[in-house]
């Protein structure tokens, strides 16, 4: 016999009360990086190493950069997710662990978002 | 339903009790490369906004990414992420229900380590 009555089940979000939300996004993302990743390695690669002028130029290139904001963005989403699952796994003070949630999405907006900004202002000023 | 017996109850046996299989490190190295990528992504981005903001910032971020400790953690990231993204796809195909046979999870596993060994030393090579 099940102990969930007819209305939890039917809407399905369970204890954790946000359902496969937040699984299902983070398989979202990962695909999303799959070509992501594969566009954007060989240009930053190239890039690190080979002075500003050419990081300038690299990501005054428009695909260059689209990709780049477009991995930066799904990047620090996905960091957040896996961060969150970590922290939710092994921190278990409660304390603590709001915490450190709390810590984990400011600091992948922040430093999501400053990268972001450092290729569009790159991009725009080309 | 108060929990009155909370911390005198037998324990269920924890990782340690178990002999390492490839299967079971391989599932933690996903999660330690995937906590060990936030510095490669956070030192790549800072260094994109250093590019950004001006030569002097710019000289001072890129020196520390191409030190000999930047360029040994740039390796080990492009390693972390080639694993992580290797293993990423077997999970999405597990996911999906493929490949779950114990010979198939240990075949599969051999690849990915292969596999990013290839992919870390062509990146390395390309760039």
């Amino acid at each position: 016999m099940s102990y969930q009555t007819p209305m939890s089940r039917v809407i399905g979000l369970g204890s954790a009360k946000e359902g496969v939300g937040h699984w299902w996004s983070q398989r979202v993302s990962s695909i999303a990086l799959i070509p992501l990743t594969l566009l954007a390695i060989l240009p930053l690669g190239r890039a690190i190493g080979a002075g500003r002028d050419a990081v300038l130029a690299t990501y005054a290139d428009p695909f260059n950069a689209l990709v780049m904001l477009l991995l930066i963005g799904v990047t620090f989403r996905h960091l957040q997710q896996g961060l969150q699952v970590v922290i939710e796994d092994y921190v278990h003070h409660r304390a603590w662990r709001t915490g450190l949630l709390l810590a984990n999405s400011g600091f992948c907006w922040i430093v999501g978002l400053a990268g972001a900004f450092g290729v569009a202002k790159i991009a725009l000023s080309a | 339903m108060a929990d009155v017996n909370r911390g005198a109850r037998p324990l269920s046996p924890h990782l340690s009790v178990y002999k390492p299989e490839l299967n079971m490190v391989m599932s933690i190295m996903h999660r330690i490369t995937g906590v060990g990528l936030t510095l490669g992504a956070a030192l790549v981005a800072w260094w994109l906004l250093a590019a950004a903001t001006s030569a002097e910032y710019f000289a001072f971020v890129d020196g520390l990414m191409t030190s000999w400790l930047g360029a040994l953690l740039l390796i080990g990231s492009t390693a972390a992420l080639w694993y992580h993204f290797c293993n990423g796809l077997r999970h999405l195909a597990w996911d999906a229900g493929y490949g779950f046979e114990l010979d198939k999870v240990d075949q599969s596993g051999k690849l990915i380590i292969a596999a990013t060994a290839a992919l870390t030393a062509l990146t390395v090579a390309l760039v």
